[in-house]
C-alpha cells in the first residue's frame, strides 16, 4: 500500500556494469526494501543511495621532483557523496615522493570521513 | 640487426597481452617475448585511474592500473620477456610456417624474431576528429577524450577548462567526470544517436552525480575559434542523424572532447594479409581465435572492441593457450 511508504526512489545500480534498474523503498516500519536488483550487492547498493549516497573517488595526487608526473590515488573506501569536492580540495596539496607502492596511504582521514588516499599505481624511484 | 628465435611473439603489452603471454607460459611454452612500444606494461589500463575493473576476474573493484599491475606482477613472476620502448613495424611468413616479426628499439636497433607463433594485441585507437566530418578551422582544444586522459591522468595538465564533450561512449563520460573534479565547466555531453553508448552506471555516476546534461539526438555541427576553441554549434539530429534545420543552438567552450568510438589498430594484420572482418574492424577469426594465417591468434579489442577489460582477460586467456598448442604440435623450440 504507497500510503504506508514513506519514500520510493527509482535508481540504476552502479555497482557493475549490468546497471540494474532498482526500486528503493522506505517501509513504513522503517525498513528499506529494494527491488529489481540481481545480486546482494544491489540491495546493499540501493539502501545506501536511498539513505546516504555514497561513492569512491579517484583522482591523482603530483609527485615530486616530476614536472609532468601524477600518480594514481583513490579512497580506500566510499565516501558520502557530498565530500566529494571537499576530498578533492584536500588532494590538491598533496605531493608524494618516490618510491610509492599499490596501498601507500597519502592521506588520512580525508576530508574528515574516516577514509584514507590510498596510491593505485607503484613508482619506482 | 639483431636476431632472434622465439615460440610466442606477443604484439602488445596491454590487457589483452599480459593475458596471453600468461596462459601461453601455463600451458607450457617457455619461449615467450611481449613487445610493447610504451614505456610501461599495462596498456591504456595505466591512464584509465576510475574504478570498475576486475568485478569478474579478481572479483573485486579495482582501479586501471592497479588491474594491470595484478597482471604485471605475475608475467614479472613467471620471468615472461619483454621489451619495451619497441615498436613493431611488420610482421610476414616464411614459407616453412615461421612468422618473422621485425621491430625497433633505441638500444638493439632493427629486431629481426622468427617465431613460430604470433598473438596480436594491439588494442585500438580512437576516432579522430578527421573522420567525424564537422566543419570549421582547426583550433587548439580539440582532443579526443583518451588524449585528454592521458594528459590529465597522467601528466597533471588540464586541457581545458569550458568543454563540450561529442559522444557519449565510456571515456567521453568517464572524463565528462574527471574534468569537472578538476574544476572544469562540463558544459555538456552531445550524442548523436538516440541513445548512449556508454554503460548505465557511467551515465549516473559521471553525468547525473554532476549535474551534467546528456543531449540525445544532438551533434556538433560547427566549431568556433580559429586560434582557439571559442564555443560549438549544436544540431539536433532526425532519425536518419541528419540535422534538423532551426534546432541549433550556440554553446561557449574552449575545449571539445571526441568520444566517438574505437577502431582495431590492424595496420600490422592488414599486412600480413590476414583476411579482415568488416563489421568489426578485427581480423576474421576461427574458434580458435586463430586468424587466416595458421599460427596468427588475436584477442582483445585488436580483434574487436569490448565493453569490459575482464572479458579482454578472458579471451586473451584462450588465444595463450590456443598458440601455446599450435606450438605444441608445430614442434618446441626446446
Amino acid at each position: 500500500m504507497t500510503e504506508n511508504k514513506t519514500k520510493t526512489v527509482e535508481m540504476t545500480c552502479i555497482c557493475c556494469p549490468v546497471g540494474c534498474a532498482l526500486k528503493a523503498e522506505i517501509l513504513a516500519d522503517g525498513r528499506v526494501q529494494v527491488t529489481g536488483n540481481k545480486c546482494p550487492r544491489g540491495a546493499a547498493y540501493g539502501e545506501k543511495e536511498l539513505i546516504s549516497p555514497t561513492r569512491i573517488v579517484t583522482s591523482t595526487v603530483r609527485v615530486a621532483g616530476r614536472k609532468d608526473a601524477v600518480v594514481g590515488v583513490k579512497t580506500a573506501s566510499d565516501i558520502p557523496k557530498e565530500k566529494i569536492m571537499e576530498c578533492m580540495k584536500a588532494l590538491r596539496n598533496i605531493t608524494v615522493t618516490p618510491p610509492v607502492a599499490i596501498g601507500d596511504v597519502v592521506l588520512k582521514n580525508v576530508a574528515d570521513t574516516g577514509v584514507d588516499i590510498v596510491v593505485t599505481r607503484g613508482i619506482r624511484e | 640487426m639483431s636476431r632472434r628465435e622465439e615460440e610466442v611473439v606477443i604484439i602488445g603489452g596491454g590487457p589483452a597481452g599480459l593475458a596471453a603471454a600468461l596462459s601461453a607460459k601455463k600451458a607450457g611454452c617457455e619461449r615467450i617475448l611481449i613487445l610493447e612500444r610504451d614505456k610501461e606494461l599495462g596498456g591504456i589500463l595505466n591512464q584509465c585511474i576510475h574504478n570498475g575493473f576486475g568485478l569478474h576476474t579478481f572479483k573485486e573493484e579495482l582501479t586501471g592500473p592497479e588491474y594491470a599491475d595484478r597482471y604485471i606482477q605475475m608475467v614479472l613472476a613467471e620471468e615472461i620477456s619483454c621489451l619495451l620502448r619497441t615498436m613493431v613495424t611488420n610482421i610476414s611468413l616464411e614459407e616453412d610456417g615461421w612468422k618473422v616479426v621485425t621491430a625497433m628499439n633505441k638500444d638493439q636497433g632493427l629486431l629481426e624474431i622468427r617465431t613460430k607463433s604470433v598473438i596480436l594485441a594491439m588494442g585500438c585507437r580512437e576516432r579522430p576528429r578527421g573522420a567525424l566530418n564537422i566543419p570549421g578551422y582547426r583550433p587548439a582544444g580539440i582532443y579526443s577524450a583518451g588524449t585528454a586522459q592521458y594528459y590529465v591522468n597522467m601528466e597533471g595538465r588540464m586541457p581545458g577548462r569550458t568543454v563540450v564533450i561529442l559522444g557519449s561512449g565510456d571515456i567521453g563520460l568517464i572524463m565528462a567526470r574527471r574534468m569537472v573534479l578538476e574544476g572544469a565547466k562540463v558544459q555538456c555531453v552531445a550524442e548523436l544517436r538516440p541513445y548512449s553508448g556508454g554503460l548505465k552506471r557511467n551515465i549516473v555516476q559521471c553525468l547525473d552525480d554532476f549535474g551534467i546534461p546528456l543531449y540525445l539526438s544532438t551533434t556538433v555541427s560547427a566549431i568556433h575559434g580559429r586560434e582557439r576553441v571559442e564555443g560549438v554549434t549544436l544540431t539536433r539530429v532526425d532519425e536518419n542523424g541528419k540535422p534538423i534545420p532551426g534546432s541549433e543552438w550556440e554553446v561557449p567552450c574552449d575545449t571539445l572532447l571526441l568520444s566517438c568510438g574505437l577502431i582495431p589498430e590492424n595496420e600490422l594484420t592488414v599486412g600480413l594479409g590476414a583476411q579482415m572482418d568488416a563489421k568489426t574492424n578485427g581480423p576474421v577469426v576461427n574458434e580458435r581465435l586463430e586468424c587466416s594465417i595458421s599460427g596468427v591468434f588475436a584477442c582483445g579489442n585488436v580483434l574487436h572492441v569490448h565493453e569490459l577489460v575482464d572479458h579482454v582477460s578472458a579471451e586473451a586467456d584462450k588465444a595463450g593457450r590456443f598458440a601455446a598448442a599450435y606450438v605444441q604440435t608445430e614442434g618446441r623450440l626446446i
